[in-house]
């Protein structure tokens, strides 16, 4: 499983970068999305994964018996989530008025804070 | 139990919310602003007092005990930083009853303002890698809406570049985050500390502190991830400026600092090697940037990138005097720089104006003023007795002492480029004639309480540069025993989890 978690995450990292680099403001948000989902797979993956044993203690057991997966990564991904969607709902928010004021959703025309 | 820990939080984030509750009244939420900030540098000097005598405050949160829950740990650096953030609060709480305006205060200004400090708090005091995300995710989501108040073209143009390259930070830190864990099984940074110098180090833990160094060089500004922060900082509110350049590349610093002496210290000939490059590049594209530009904001933007490459340099160089030198630096560069944003604000009051060729004759009418720009912008340039001559006395002394000629030549060499920046706002903004074409009528200005509370934080952080200059010994003491303490991780494993490692 863990291979093609891998190869699933380096797809999505891929993606997110390359629709980064488009001259779209639209694509730049949605490559910030798939980026912050490959940073979510890579935990859950590099975490590790067990198949088929939820961290469950039998009645009576002060421990869990075996192997058991392990639930922290999956607190964690759940907080980035949630964390990921607060801060993407204001990056929609950010680009509609943007474009709304800038009247343009290409990044090469907004050059007018650099140096 | 050490409420003093948890207290820099709380009490910004209960600000925060009391002020969304009378959300209407423009004056109640200033007043309790006021004595929210004043609450918060309170409960940050109590937490440096009792660190001071026991040298690492711990508290477990929910009463789980580390490494399972959350721990807030406060050491000197995370104490000495928390009550710079409260100083900078009362500062830009009691400028801003002047400087905010009715649009920004209607949408949201102090409850964002109460919540970003809460965040950078958090971030100071958490002893938690994940919970150290969450506190910069709680930053940052602040700090965005904080930068669009008022929705001008250069603002939105600012904020998608800032808004980007700090999403982009957050999903490397996460993503280090997640191969951390997988390595070691563990997010309590006391713990990962512990388990790695345990472990063998192999190139996955190189690979891992490069991209907590890439993340947190992004947050800080340093060379070459810092394009965000000349194309956004000057176009939000002064105030908001004046915040953001005191406190938010700061906390890129501070986890640097915590980062790089508490968990990947293992292989100082690779990380700090790296970070030490990165420290010189900083300093001069910063300071280079600066010399080319002729916007107040702007050059003061470049200069805080040059001044992080100063304390990533006491990071790199990695000996106990770099150390104190870096964190003396925090110290001075954070009331100066807020200080000369505020200034900024100031004159754009008078004249209506950012632009260096419009300023002018501000000496002329505003003689005070001139000094108390002076003070700050001297001391940034580093000249004595001013606080900025021992920050650069430290670092370049232990630059020759570990024999880090080149870094330690170009650090002398952009302090002498510092002054040439500065001496041009003095030059454009204060000492030349008021250009024709600008309208002068508002440096007749009378001094009503509207103006006085501009001057009030810009008199009083002046006068703290002076007394870190005149008076650096007791300032000296506290860099060095941080410094101790982030030379000897094994007193924070052993305060955190209560084990000798």
């Amino acid at each position: 499983m863990e291979p093609i978690m891998a190869i699933a995450v380096g797809c999505l990292y891929a993606a997110a970068i390359y629709m980064m680099l488009r001259r779209s403001i639209v694509k730049l948000v949605i490559g910030l999305m798939l980026l912050s989902n490959a940073a979510n797979l890579l935990i859950f993956t590099s975490a590790g994964m067990t198949r088929g044993a939820p961290p469950l203690i039998p009645v009576g057991a002060m421990q869990p018996e075996g192997i058991i997966a392990d639930p922290l990564p999956q607190a964690l991904i759940l907080t980035a989530i949630v964390i990921a969607f607060g801060v993407l709902a204001f990056a929609v928010v950010l680009i509609h008025r943007a474009y709304n004021i800038i009247h343009t959703d290409n990044l090469d025309q907004m050059k007018d804070t650099d140096t | 139990m050490s409420p003093e820990v948890a207290l820099p939080i709380i009490v910004p984030l209960m600000t925060g919310t009391l002020t969304l509750l009378v959300w209407r009244s423009n004056m109640l939420q200033k007043i309790l602003s006021i004595i929210g900030s004043i609450a918060l540098l309170i409960a940050s000097i109590w937490l440096l007092v009792s660190v001071k005598e026991q040298g690492h405050v711990v508290m477990y949160m929910g009463g789980w005990v580390a490494p399972y829950g959350i721990t807030l740990v406060a050491d000197m650096l995370s104490a000495i930083m928390v009550v710079l953030t409260g100083m900078m609060a009362v500062a830009i709480a009691v400028f801003s009853l002047s400087s905010a305006s009715a649009s920004h205060e209607r949408f949201g200004y102090y409850p964002l303002m109460h919540l970003l400090l809460a965040g950078v708090a958090g971030s100071f005091l958490t002893g938690d890698i994940f919970n150290l995300y969450v506190w910069f995710e709680v930053m940052l989501v602040a700090s965005f809406a904080l930068l669009i108040l008022g929705g001008e073209r250069a603002q939105m143009e600012g904020a998608v570049k800032y808004v980007t390259l700090n999403l982009l930070s957050s999903a490397i830190f996460l993503s280090a985050i997640g191969l951390l864990y997988g390595l070691v099984g563990t997010l309590n940074m006391a713990d990962i500390a512990l388990k790695l110098s345990q472990t063998e180090h192999t190139g996955l833990v190189d690979v891992i502190a490069v991209m907590f160094m890439v993340a947190f060089g992004i947050k800080a500004a340093a060379f070459p991830l810092f394009f965000w922060l000349p194309a956004s900082y000057h176009t939000g509110p002064v105030a908001v400026s004046a915040l953001f350049a005191g406190l938010l590349t700061k906390v890129g610093v501070y986890a640097l600092f915590r980062v790089f002496t508490l968990i990947f210290n293992q292989s100082p000939e690779f990380t700090h090697q790296l970070l030490l490059w990165v420290a010189a590049f900083t300093m001069i594209t910063g300071v280079l940037g600066a010399a080319a530009q002729f916007e107040f904001r702007r050059i003061l933007s470049f200069h805080i990138v040059s001044q992080i490459g100063y304390m990533l340099l006491g990071l790199a160089l990695f000996t106990p005097l770099a150390i104190i030198g870096g964190v003396f630096y925090i110290m001075h560069h954070i009331i100066v720089k807020t200080n000369l944003f505020l200034i900024s604000g100031i004159a754009h009051r008078l004249l209506g104006t950012y632009d260096l060729k419009k300023l002018g004759g501000l000496y002329k009418s505003r003689p005070f003023l001139s000094v108390m720009f002076l003070i700050p912008a001297l001391s940034l340039a580093g000249l004595p007795p001013l606080s900025g001559f021992f920050a650069k006395f430290i670092v370049i002394r232990a630059g020759i002492e570990a024999e880090a000629w080149v870094v330690t030549g170009v650090a002398l060499l952009v302090g002498l480029l510092t002054l040439y920046s500065m001496i041009k706002i003095w030059a454009e903004a204060f000492w030349k004639k008021l250009p024709d074409e600008t309208d002068g009528s508002g440096l007749n200005q009378a001094m009503t309480p509207s103006l006085a509370a501009l001057y009030l934080p810009v008199i009083i952080l002046a006068a703290c540069t002076l007394f870190i200059g005149l008076n650096g010994q007791p300032i000296y003491m506290m860099a060095e025993f941080s410094a101790q303490q982030l030379m000897n991780p094994a007193g924070y494993i052993e305060a955190v989890l209560g084990v000798k490692p």
